[in-house]
């Protein structure tokens, strides 16, 4: 029964690994498809560094969605050497974690793709700037669905034999959904600042360097939320619980992994807005990014504030 | 797994907890965001007035907060008074 229902858990986490991770690339690679098919129409003798400009961000946004598709592979053909069913609930755990990882990531990729797209068409002498901003951009907008892809390997590969079924079962499904859903939002915020940027970069390339750090001081703030339900993750998955049948004690770490993951969300996507916002008047008035920066950072310290909130009350429920 | 009487409304009121922290934390985050990167803007267009600025964001963030310490509230109240 118990090796039936490890291969069940696992093939369900293949398909929802792979199912939600298409999303978010998908997205993120047709709009900067669409930006370039744009960009051409204004400049079409540009069209082969277009083209180029194109191919090498959509490889970056689709790199989530290849996570994706090596968990799910993991899932499919993996060995099931363990054969307790605790084991089939981290299994389709770390696939739901690795799917909804990979949304943001993807979606978010795609938006520094575009807007360099039509940054070339722009300012085609400084397609090298353009293009060093936008892959640096892109990069740093992988990193939660990196941590989706670590927490996914860890709850696929580690072994659980030490954790009892109840309440495990709860703190594997919760570790999945805090790392998961809270890849989203920071993911898509940093899509939109990394845009932004590159698209300052075109307007005047010769503040590419405060522009580039603005940036990245911005990408780095709005990846917090996304540490925050990766350590949530941590907690659940090495805290292991004492067993009881109650279900008050399963449904507690559960609720810390969804608190935790749709807290994230929110502050996440809100301090990538402010980053957008920021990054675009830098290159506008470069003698006034200190006062820019210091509001920028003011602004997005109270915007996290929920997300803080949300890291309590998940620790509240973990620890209590 | 025992589902039954206290242990279940103990059980329901930790899930609600979560619920609403996690989804009450989403409006004000985005909102918030928004609030700061617009004065961002305003602040590139009118530098001489970013302590105004600064101070509207500031209070406008704090109302919007608002929303979300009342989640906050509800999550707590569910935790230990349920």
């Amino acid at each position: 029964m118990d090796e039936g229902f490890i291969t069940l858990c696992r093939y369900l986490g293949a398909a929802l690994s792979v199912g939600f991770g298409a999303i978010g690339a998908a997205l993120g690679e047709g709009y900067a498809a669409g930006q370039a098919s744009d960009a051409i129409s204004y400049r079409p003798q540009a069209s082969g560094e277009v083209l180029k400009n194109m191919l090498v961000g959509q490889a970056i946004a689709e790199s989530a969605a290849i996570f994706a598709l090596v968990v799910s592979i993991l899932l499919i053909f993996g060995s099931t050497e363990f054969h307790t069913q605790i084991f089939g609930w981290a299994a389709l755990s770390g696939g739901l974690c690795m799917g909804l990882a990979a949304i943001g990531s993807g979606i978010g990729a795609g938006v520094p793709a575009g807007t360099a797209c039509k940054g070339i068409v722009r300012q085609p002498a400084s397609s090298g700037k353009i293009l060093t901003t936008m892959l640096l951009g892109s990069a740093v907008c992988q990193t939660p669905a990196i941590f989706g892809l670590v927490t996914a390997f860890l709850l696929i590969f580690l072994d659980h034999s030490n954790v009892p079924l109840y309440p495990g079962w709860a703190a594997m499904v919760g570790c999945g959904i805090s790392t998961g859903l809270a890849a989203i939002g920071p993911g898509i915020g940093n899509g939109l600042t990394a845009g932004e940027a590159v698209s300052g970069v075109a307007r005047n390339p010769d503040q590419s360097g405060m522009t580039s750090r603005t940036m990245l001081v911005a990408l780095g703030v709005a990846q917090s939320t996304a540490i925050y339900g990766f350590l949530i993750s941590l907690m659940l998955l090495f805290m292991t619980p004492k067993e009881s049948t109650s279900f008050a004690q399963a449904m507690r770490l559960l609720s810390a992994g969804i608190c935790m993951g749709f807290g994230a969300f929110g502050p996440g996507l809100g301090v990538g807005m402010t980053g957008a916002y920021a990054v675009k008047e830098v290159p506008r008035n470069p003698d006034g990014s200190q006062v820019l920066v210091r509001t920028m950072l003011v602004g997005m310290a109270v915007a996290e504030s929920t997300g803080i909130y949300s890291l309590i009350i998940a620790l509240l429920l973990i620890v209590l | 797994m025992d589902i039954s009487g206290a242990d279940f409304i103990k059980g329901m009121a930790f899930l609600g907890a979560g619920i609403a922290m996690g989804l009450g934390a989403i409006g004000p985050g985005v909102g918030e965001g928004f609030v700061a990167g617009k004065a961002c803007e305003a602040i590139g267009r009118r530098p001489d007035e970013a302590g105004l600025l600064t101070r509207t964001m500031l209070v406008g963030q704090a109302v919007s907060e608002s929303t979300g310490i009342y989640s906050l509230v509800i999550a707590l109240l569910l935790i230990f008074v349920v």
